[in-house]
């Protein structure tokens, strides 16, 4: 087990960005998107967003079986 | 045969099968301590998926969620960015602390800071603090089941013996199948609760407004400050939003029984799966928001907001589909307790009875001790939840402001080395009394801040002030820590 890396680090911090400090920036009914008020297509968004930037935090932090061959091949 | 006595009968079924499944997973298996609390650290991807889910999506999720929708409005929208944040910070701490657990055989929250911090009293101390606050959240889960029961019955059941009745069930199964039993019985409450949850949150718009567009522009043209913060409310502005995401999000899984579940996974790299795979579960929430708002325009003058997605259902869909909601409800809220109970009993038994009263105790006794406090718990939230009428609401936010203040002990511990047993001893009493003085006098929010982030913020700055000024524990020790014994052979400092 070691340190997170400090990419995985700043992949974890886009979600706060995103839906946390920047609250004032999004939380308002105009532009409607799908029929819903921004701020809650906004967040609905990121809950489908999160998991991609922690999909590629996971992939700095475990990296899988495939990779580690040909890092190993190509040594 | 009446609609009342329709829905009843499907809740009692549901609720019976989900029993039997959680009492059958435990059966012919040797139920030690070990697997009884962490089911002998062999859960994959798929169980660990489904306690944590069933233990997160809780009768808040159901009840609560659309009920602050209904009541307050466009705050319960940190409930939204709150979801996904906790399974980030998951990804960061949770398989540190499945390591240090695996290493040490780690049961509970308090074995952790046991082994962290080598001190029996701080170990005690945060079981006293962890059992104190799973106590108002049993107390939810019961009163949740309560209301539903009453409800669905069309108020010819009072929610009295509903509750004794639904916590005999669970305290059964609890002994006899522990954490087990608990996973299992999460897969039919967790199918449920997404089919209904998706069903009743498209159907309702739909059927009302004729689909979630039209709701939302009449809600629009009605109730336009519904819809943005701070909604009905006068002081749950963007500050109160950004420090309540932050503290309910960074300590989550401070909850001893989220703390604890994480030791069942087989390995760290399930956790760090589970924490990528989890955002897309909360799918489910908007949908319950849905139907609160829907309530704001179709059930005006509600006098508990609690109860609009359950009328909601009752004025909207036959009985026999108001009986399924009220059983994924009812399971909902008897999964949620049955880990509290396990979490909380194992906790006193190991961390607080054995070695302040009966340090000679065998595991085999601590297993039974643990067990016979499952009936203890159990019948104090009763009593409580029967008797008690503070408002639920403000007991289970001071519990949460109460975990929360184990979070700098923590991950300080998990990432730094210049962290010493009395600096977090004394931020945590410290956040302890400030989040207690601030919510018990009903300054929450304090200046438009979360008052359990005040607390939280305040107990990091002793910490660290009080660490620096005291000597770090004999070397060697700093060993007991996966990352920071690693960090030994590299010249990289800590974190301090």
């Amino acid at each position: 087990m070691k340190r997170p890396s400090l990419g995985a680090l700043l992949l974890g911090l886009i979600p706060f960005v995103a839906t946390c400090f920047s609250v004032a920036l999004w939380d308002r009914v105009d532009p409607m998107v799908l029929g819903l008020p921004f701020n809650f297509f906004w967040l609905i968004s990121w809950l489908l967003l999160t998991p991609v930037c922690m999909w590629g935090a996971y992939r700095l932090e475990e990296p899988s079986a495939s990779d580690t061959r040909r890092k190993e091949g190509a040594d | 045969m009446s609609r009342s006595v329709v829905a009843l009968t499907i809740i009692f079924g549901i609720v019976i099968v989900g029993s039997a499944v959680a009492f059958l997973a435990g059966f012919r298996r040797k139920m030690d301590l070990e697997q009884w609390t962490v089911g002998g650290r062999g859960f994959g991807l798929v169980l660990v998926w489904l306690l944590m889910a069933g233990e997160i999506y809780t009768t808040f999720t159901f009840l609560g969620a659309s009920g602050w929708a209904y009541s307050r409005g466009a705050p319960i929208l940190f409930n939204l960015a709150q979801a996904p944040l906790m399974y980030v910070v998951s990804f960061f701490i949770l398989p540190l602390i499945w390591e240090v657990g695996r290493k040490y055989r780690l049961q509970t929250q308090a074995d952790f800071f046991q082994v962290r911090y080598a001190s029996t009293y701080l170990a005690a101390f945060v079981a006293l603090v962890g059992v104190l606050c799973l106590i108002p959240y049993l107390q939810l889960q019961l009163t949740g089941l309560g209301l539903i029961v009453e409800v669905a019955s069309f108020g010819g059941i009072h929610r009295t013996p509903a509750m004794i009745t639904a916590f005999a069930l669970v305290a059964g199964f609890v002994f006899a199948s522990g954490v087990r039993g608990v996973a299992w019985v999460s897969i039919i409450k967790d199918l449920l609760l997404l089919c209904t949850a998706v069903f009743v949150g498209i159907a309702v718009p739909h059927i009302y407004f004729g689909g979630v567009g039209p709701m939302f522009a009449a809600l629009a043209r009605t109730h336009p400050t519904h819809l943005v913060m701070p909604g009905a409310t006068k002081s749950f502005g963007h500050t109160w939003f950004i420090s309540t995401v932050l503290m309910t999000s960074l300590t989550f899984y401070m909850w001893p029984h989220y703390f604890a579940a994480s030791f069942t996974a087989r390995s760290g790299k399930i956790l760090r799966r589970n924490a990528v795979l989890m955002p897309l579960y909360s799918i489910t929430t908007p949908l319950m928001l849905f139907v609160g708002l829907s309530a704001v325009l179709v059930l005006p003058g509600l006098r508990d907001g609690d109860l609009s997605l359950l009328t909601m259902v009752q004025k909207t869909f036959p009985a026999w589909f108001l009986g399924i909601v009220g059983g994924a409800g009812a399971l909902t809220a008897m999964v949620a307790a049955a880990i509290q109970l396990l979490t909380g009993a194992t906790l006193y038994a190991k961390n607080l009875f054995r070695p302040m009263l009966a340090p000679g105790m065998s595991d085999h006794q601590v297993a039974m001790i643990a067990k016979i406090m499952v009936l203890v718990l159990t019948l104090g939230a009763l009593v409580l939840a029967v008797y008690s009428s503070i408002s639920l609401v403000s007991l289970l936010l001071l519990g949460y402001a109460g975990v929360a203040q184990l979070f700098p002990g923590v991950v300080l511990g998990l990432y730094s080395r210049r962290v010493t047993t009395s600096g977090v001893f004394a931020g945590m009493a410290a956040g302890i009394c400030l989040a207690a003085f601030l919510m018990l006098t009903g300054r929450d929010p304090y200046f438009g801040l979360n008052a359990g982030f005040i607390a939280l913020c305040c107990n990091f700055a002793l910490t660290g002030v009080i660490s620096l000024l005291t000597p770090v524990h004999a070397a060697g020790f700093n060993e007991s820590l996966p990352l920071l014994a690693a960090s030994d052979s590299a010249d990289s400092p800590g974190l301090l």
